[in-house]
């Protein structure tokens, strides 16, 4: 079993806290570390690379350290988010050197098999610097799977990604957790965490915002009440209209005119309110969801 | 020491367009050698005045500071360190390889154009040609380590050397001249003078710049690697 922990971790510059008291433990399986820009979450990811000390808190691989253990990279496989690589290399040289600093006893071999895994066995004679930023992100990952690791973290690996890539990639993340070993992605998209992972860690602010699988998650999300600002051509008649049906849990008139309304039931609400304006004889002039990011979907999630 | 590091850092070294500065500098030293000779004769003094205040003022530092952050001051700049950080080796090693490179290019762009220079001046005094390459390997190698710890200290590794250079080593250096206790360039000067014995009257004993050149390469080695060991790297979160 290898897992990876986090005690009470927080981390601070100077005086801006940036991860805020987290604790969280990442066992075998695809993990996804999914919240907004600025989270926190490539902090976090420096913290369980060795990268980073906490300021508070303890960082433990299998009750091992990561601070100061430079041991520790024999079970680890780290993918940064920083495009820079050694660009005067060709992506072969570059992922031999990485086998070889790891000291494994055949670095050729291992090479040839980690450029396979992330298909650049064609471009590996190319110098990096001509590499397509999708390329270098494949050459990254054949350096942080030349020594097969149990544990793999990648930092928003599926920034810059085609769509192709990206489906490549999660068959892989996806291949790697279900033979037992512990991969934890950070990604700000929901769509992209819930694809691949089974177990998905929301940190919002620096905080550990919500823990679950991606059902557990989704719920979450979509069971919360959605707001929408509507523009009709009787505010007040259309307002009394819906505060009777059971989809509807508050409605209230805008000073600038317009209706604002709470729902709660999505699906219902998107039926009942066209059925409903059309018997009233309202016309529905506008109709905006108010929180579709997901900002505002992450600070529900903190509210609650 | 680590092969692999040190064949990447003279890949980085060589790799980039900096490293054309490596050659530049030895050519116009010789160049001027050969000027001289030419010039204003072959004289053992004429050797010491260009040996003295072009090599070991400008070429020695020169080429230790371009060497050295070429090797790590990039690295730690665009976070590619941390490919070399993520891996079961000890800091130490790191900066010990890094280092390596750094005193080879002090050898081959500093300390062999000396000796060049100095035969091509002062064909006679094969002695005098060789102390200057001691000196300057010597010092070269205190810069190259002083350079290290700056490099990971600072972001602006190049400036602050350059600053050190012509402030301490260069002005206060000639203004005040208490500085020679602390500094690498009046101990390499000792140095050379022991070897030539040249009397370059600098006041120190030779114990005390060859230990103060010790401690300055040996201290900032090793603060180097503790440094690297607790190195703080983050993302661009």
């Amino acid at each position: 079993m290898t897992t990876l922990r986090l005690e009470h971790v927080s981390r601070w510059y100077q005086n801006v806290v940036a991860v805020n008291d987290v604790t969280m433990t990442i066992g075998p399986g695809v993990t996804g570390l999914l919240g907004p820009n600025g989270a926190g979450k490539s902090t976090l990811i420096a913290m369980m690379s060795g990268f980073l000390a906490p300021s508070a808190g303890s960082v433990t691989l299998d009750d091992e350290r990561l601070w100061r253990n430079e041991k520790i990279y024999r079970r680890i496989g780290i993918v940064p988010e920083r495009e820079a690589l050694f660009d005067y290399l060709t992506g072969r040289q570059f992922v031999v050197a990485n086998a070889e600093l790891h000291g494994l006893a055949d670095p050729g071999a291992a090479t040839q098999r980690a450029l396979a895994l992330v298909e650049m066995t064609d471009a590996q004679d190319r110098v990096i610097s001509t590499y397509s930023k999708g390329m270098r992100q494949r050459v990254k990952m054949a350096s942080a799977l030349v020594h097969d690791p149990e544990v793999l973290l990648l930092d928003e690996p599926f920034n810059g990604m085609d769509p192709r890539q990206r489906m490549h990639l999660m068959e892989l993340l996806h291949r790697r957790g279900g033979e037992g070993r512990t991969v934890l992605f950070s990604s700000h998209i929901l769509e992209e965490v819930e694809q691949v992972a089974r177990q998905i860690e929301v940190v919002v602010a620096g905080r550990h915002a919500a823990s679950g699988d991606f059902g557990a998650i989704r719920r979450l999300m979509t069971d919360r009440p959605n707001r929408y600002v509507l523009r009709t051509s009787a505010d007040r008649r259309l307002a009394s209209a819906l505060v009777a049906d059971p989809s509807v849990r508050a409605v209230s008139l805008r000073p600038e005119g317009g209706l604002e309304v709470s729902a709660g039931d999505f699906g219902r609400f998107s039926a009942v309110l066209p059925q409903m304006a059309s018997r009233e004889g309202v016309r529905l002039l506008e109709v905006t969801p108010t929180d579709e990011s997901l900002e505002s979907v992450f600070s529900y999630l903190v509210a609650t | 020491m680590n092969r692999t590091i040190v064949r990447l850092g003279l890949r980085s070294v060589f790799g980039r367009r900096r490293g054309i500065l490596l050659f530049v500098l030895p050519v116009v030293l010789i160049g001027l050698g050969l000027l001289v000779r030419l010039l204003a004769g072959a004289t053992g003094d004429n050797a010491e005045t260009v040996l003295d205040e072009l090599g070991l003022t400008i070429v020695v530092p020169l080429v230790a500071l371009i060497a050295t952050t070429g090797l790590l001051a990039p690295e730690i700049d665009d976070g590619s360190i941390s490919y070399l950080l993520a891996k079961p080796v000890s800091r130490h090693t790191i900066v010990l390889s890094k280092l390596v490179v750094a005193v080879g290019c002090v050898l081959v762009f500093a300390a062999l154009p000396m000796l060049v220079t100095g035969l091509l001046i002062a064909p006679d005094e094969p002695r005098l040609a060789l102390g200057y390459a001691i000196g300057t390997l010597a010092g070269g190698t205190a810069y190259a380590a002083l350079f290290a710890l700056l490099s990971v200290l600072t972001k602006h590794a190049v400036v602050v050397g350059l600053i050190y250079l012509l402030v301490w080593e260069t002005l206060v250096g000639s203004l005040l001249d208490g500085v020679r206790w602390f500094s690498i360039a009046r101990w390499s000067s000792v140095v050379v003078e022991e070897v030539t014995s040249v009397d370059v009257a600098q006041g120190l004993g030779p114990a005390y710049a060859v230990s103060a050149l010790a401690v300055v390469i040996l201290g900032a080695t090793y603060l180097t690697g503790r440094r690297l060991r607790s190195f703080n790297l983050t993302g661009e979160d």
